[in-house]
């Protein structure tokens, strides 16, 4: 009857309580968070990863706002089935720069970690506009309103300052073009020279055919890149060993 | 256990206890619930039926179910959560609530502010992106100092206490509003783009965010659903049983363990994902031995029935209590067996995670809800007895049919598409598309919200029970359950 007798002072003082709750579920998220800031090799070191481009991250938070990560995973695990359906496994290097992270918890719809070049621009358009155009047995929402609304992105550089703060690597230059690179990136015949080389593999070019930049235009340009920033043709597994 | 369990039946009404709140959650709680059940159910028939998305953004499944999601949890369970607290706490304190009626309807006030707030955001599409804390900064930082008052309010409760024990309930409660405020602080760290606006990036990234946002999920369920849940269970199964608590020296060893090893439980949620093996086996062996403190609980809850199993059978309110606890027992069985990385390689991803959810949400929380809101509402309104015991029964096969549909068809589904998904042919091709594994779950959705109709029904049947109780109104009836008592009273 030990226990009973010790566990009365506890449970007579409400700060013994309250403390003693607090010590008990602190332990364990330290111990396995922490570790995950100061281990080295949590992140592998991986060539190609780098941050998205103005009009990529405006089609990353369309799709934060529309939901689709309560269907969609971006996390291929490393599974043969999986690698043949979807692609090389994913990398933690690969969502270094995703605040916040999207990898998801299921799978309604296909995992998209690597569906950036794998269907046409027109594709992603009449499939986000009305999905059982092209697939006819799927179950998507059609989307048909972000081909309508103007893209709002007089605030673009604000977002890449903010990202900067929380530890994405945008350089002035990055930040100072925000605009002019949303822009040229998203214009049928624009000079890209400037996006092309400081955002490499970005999808280039009028995704909706409408001459206005559209909340389509942005999403699709998202999930143009999903997965194709490194190359997985000179990549070495060796790399990725922790 | 006598004087910690027992004490709260004297003296019952020398104090004046704080009631009016309690009203007032009881019947938010009632709400919220049909509310979230409906649109739980709406967005299952989206599975089936995808033109019910209406190809508008508002009614789109990606913006419905964060709202499904926190309407259930956060409506329905927070309201039923904090008025429960506030009538335990008093009762068993033999105190009235801290703070007095302006604290206590600042906390129902702010927190129904809270709701509303995130539910619009949702459907407008302001949204973090994190599942089960979806709402932007602002929201976040609103109910921060919601949360604190209700701390100030129970806590204080508790240092004015005049009993000398803090009966055993009072530590879920506590254990429930400090976990949740130290998990909400941690997951919440976002920078808002400007302070004017409602876009806000996440302090953390990738793997790092990952892992901090499953410590939060997994322990929104371990300490919102169950730490919380389990107050209730230790408060009104006794009262309804008028037995004590089965175990005191269980109850103190379940309660820490129970706390100890929830949160290093989240990183099952990331198996086979990019975040580090190390982190994955912590997380499965912690999870596995979650299974002994729960099912402690479980043990505690169903044995302090011993000696008044007959009310099993002659109340259904007390049917309701019980197998939510046998509900509970079933989930965190089914949860650590589902946390084994190689259970888990199927199950990720799919319909059994649903399933599992469900078992736990409408078995456990919910019924273990409906029972303490049957016991509390003729209490709180001072009528001798609610409106109609039949009524109570009625909801509780429905709903139990319901769960049972729903869950049954998500282990089919789920299980069948994980094997769907891994399938080769003997030419040693995947044997099936994506989209033929979607066709394949047609059937099962319909079932599945099929199920769910029956609950919200359920659900329908109690507001409908609680508004005639509260009216004062009594149905001249012979109980299901009791037909030889009431033949032997009409005599």
């Amino acid at each position: 009857m030990s226990l009973m007798k010790h566990h009365a002072k506890v449970e007579t003082n409400v700060f013994l309580l309250l403390i003693g709750i607090l010590v008990t579920v602190a332990i364990g998220g330290l111990v396995e968070i922490v570790p995950l800031f100061t281990i080295e090799s949590t992140i592998e070191k991986v060539k190609g990863v780098r941050p998205y481009s103005p009009l990529e991250l405006a089609g990353r938070n369309i799709y934060i706002r529309e939901g689709c990560y309560n269907c969609h995973s971006q996390m291929i695990r490393p599974f043969r089935d999986e690698v043949e359906r979807y692609g090389h496994y994913s990398l933690a290097a690969e969502s270094m720069y995703d605040h916040p992270f999207q990898w998801g918890s299921k799978r309604t719809g296909p995992d998209l970690a690597r569906v950036g070049g794998k269907y046409s621009n027109d594709w992603h358009v009449r499939h986000l506009i009305d999905p059982r155009e092209v697939v006819p047995e799927s179950i998507m929402p059609g989307y048909r309103h972000l081909a309508k609304r103007p893209l709002d992105f007089a605030d673009a550089s604000d977002h890449l300052k903010t990202l900067r703060l929380v530890g994405v690597p945008y350089t002035d230059e990055m930040i100072v073009n925000a605009k002019a690179d949303l822009e040229a990136q998203a214009a049928p015949d624009a000079d890209t020279e400037g996006v092309a080389a400081r955002y490499p593999k970005a999808s280039l070019g009028d995704a909706d055919g409408n001459p206005a930049i559209t909340e389509m235009d942005a999403l699709v340009a998202y999930l143009q890149v999903l997965g194709r920033m490194v190359d997985f043709e000179t990549f070495k597994p060796e790399q990725a060993l922790r | 256990m006598t004087h910690a369990t027992m004490a709260h039946g004297v003296q019952r009404d020398a104090s004046p206890y704080l009631e009016d709140v309690v009203k007032k959650f009881a019947l938010a709680a009632t709400f919220w619930g049909v509310v979230g059940f409906i649109v739980g159910d709406y967005i299952a028939f989206q599975l089936a039926y995808p033109v019910l998305n209406l190809d508008l953004e508002w009614f789109s499944f990606g913006r419905l179910r964060p709202l499904h999601t926190s309407a259930v949890i956060f409506a329905f369970g927070g309201n039923v959560l904090l008025g429960t607290s506030f009538y335990v706490v008093q009762r068993t304190c033999r105190a009235s609530l801290f703070g007095g009626p302006a604290l206590a309807n600042f906390v129902f006030w702010g927190y129904q502010l809270f709701i509303v707030m995130a539910g619009l955001g949702y459907v407008l599409g302001v949204t973090q992106g994190r599942e089960y804390a979806e709402p932007e900064w602002f929201v976040d930082l609103w109910i921060t100092v919601v949360w604190v008052a209700y701390l100030v309010a129970f806590a204080g409760t508790l240092i004015k206490r005049k009993e000398p024990h803090i009966y055993v309930a009072n530590w879920f409660y506590l254990a429930f509003i400090v976990t949740i405020a130290m998990l909400h602080l941690g997951n919440n760290l976002a920078v808002p783009v400007s302070l004017t606006g409602i876009k806000s990036y996440s302090l953390f990234s990738g793997v790092q965010d990952a892992l901090t946002q499953w410590w939060y999920g997994h322990n929104a369920v371990g300490f919102f659903l169950t730490a919380g849940f389990l107050a209730i269970m230790y408060y009104f199964v006794p009262k309804r049983a008028e037995r004590p608590v089965y175990s005191y020296r269980l109850s103190i060893v379940h309660f820490w363990a129970l706390i100890f090893l929830y949160i290093w439980a989240g990183p099952h949620h990331l198996h086979y994902t990019a975040l580090p093996d190390w982190a994955q086996t912590l997380g499965m062996t912690f999870s596995i031995m979650l299974w002994m403190p729960s099912w402690g609980g479980m043990i505690n809850g169903l044995m302090t029935l011993s000696g008044a199993w007959d009310k099993l059978r002659t109340d259904p309110v007390m049917r309701f209590l019980v197998t939510s606890v046998a509900f509970y027992g079933m989930s965190t069985f089914e949860g650590p067996m589902m946390s084994i990385k190689a259970v888990n390689s199927l199950s990720h991803y799919t319909d059994w995670t649903v399933g599992h959810v469900h078992s736990g949400a409408l078995g456990w929380v919910a019924f273990v809800s409906f029972g303490a809101l049957y016991f509390l509402v003729p209490v709180l309104w001072k009528r001798k007895q609610l409106y109609s015991m039949r009524l109570v029964s009625l909801h509780f096969w429905i709903a139990t049919i319901g769960i049972l549909l729903y869950i049954t068809a998500m282990w089919i589904s789920g299980i069948m598409q994980g094997l769907m998904w891994r399938a080769y042919d003997s030419l040693g091709f995947l044997q099936y598309s994506f989209i033929e594994t979607v066709e394949a779950m047609h059937p099962y959705y319909v079932i599945r919200a099929v199920g769910g109709l029956l609950f919200v029904i359920g659900g329908l049947i109690m507001a409908y029970n609680f508004w005639r109780t509260i009216r004062g109104d009594v149905r001249t009836e012979v109980p299901y359950e009791a037909p030889h008592a009431a033949v032997a009273g009409a005599r």
